[in-house]
């Protein structure tokens, strides 16, 4: 079993492939390895509650641990309480303390 | 086992065009604070970050001058982190690809940037408790 940090940074509003990462995120979790996802810049607006959120709140539901930037969501007047339950808001060294813990990372 | 680690991070884009270099410059910011070293390799367009020329401009549209637009320049960024890595007990190394400076003819960059080439991304990755590559899209 292996430990993944994925991160995420496109909107999936504009960005088809944000889907195949979060099938990515699934089949590591579903073939047993632990699998950190952290939303940032766009990647953070499926975590408010849209027509998108469904598959964020999928992979919640599966077992990956899904963190959305504090700073990206500031940005974007993301108030914490309007995340999806299962996401929760995380600072940048949420992604150090990852690499530090010898996350295999991959940037989306 | 300490738990100060060094991590090497490649950055690709262009200062002034797209936020995936704010955040690379956050984790960067964050990393070495903590103590960590990190090596940067830096490629493509992501060699002008560290560009010794760049300059505060004024803001005409606003009537603002250059000091009153404080407008920021990465290059300051990264000596700001340099200097915050010493102080932490950590190093920030930034290393240019030669080839992508001579394109660009970016090749005065501030102090503690060297000039490189991919076999040194390979050796720091190779030496590295971890690698975070940001592309471009």
């Amino acid at each position: 079993m292996a430990s993944y940090l994925l991160i995420e940074s496109r909107d999936p509003f504009e960005s088809n492939d944000v889907s195949y990462y979060y099938d990515l995120a699934a089949g590591l979790v579903k073939d047993g390895n632990e699998v950190t996802l952290f939303l940032v810049q766009n990647g953070v607006l499926p975590a408010r509650k849209s027509t998108r959120s469904g598959a964020l709140a999928g992979l919640v539901q599966s077992g990956v641990k899904v963190y959305a930037d504090d700073f990206s969501l500031r940005e974007r007047g993301i108030a914490a309480g309007r995340l999806i339950s299962g996401v929760k808001p995380a600072p940048i060294d949420t992604v150090v303390d990852r690499l530090a813990a010898g996350d295999k990372t991959i940037w989306h | 086992m300490s738990d100060k680690k060094m991590f090497t991070i490649v950055l690709m884009d262009a200062p002034y065009e797209n936020a995936r270099a704010t955040t690379a410059f956050r984790i960067i910011d964050a990393a070495v604070r903590h103590g960590h070293t990190v090596k940067v390799f830096a490629y493509e367009g992501a060699v002008a970050l560290p560009f010794a020329k760049q300059a505060p401009h004024a803001n005409a549209v606003h009537g603002r001058d250059a000091a009153q637009e404080d407008h920021p320049n990465p290059k300051d960024w990264i000596a700001a982190m340099m200097q915050a890595a010493e102080q932490a007990g950590g190093k920030l190394e930034w290393i240019n690809c030669g080839l992508c400076v001579d394109e660009r003819g970016v090749g005065e960059a501030i102090a503690g940037v060297t000039r490189g080439s991919p076999a040194d991304l390979w050796k720091n990755a190779t030496a590295s408790d971890n690698t975070l590559v940001i592309p471009t899209k």
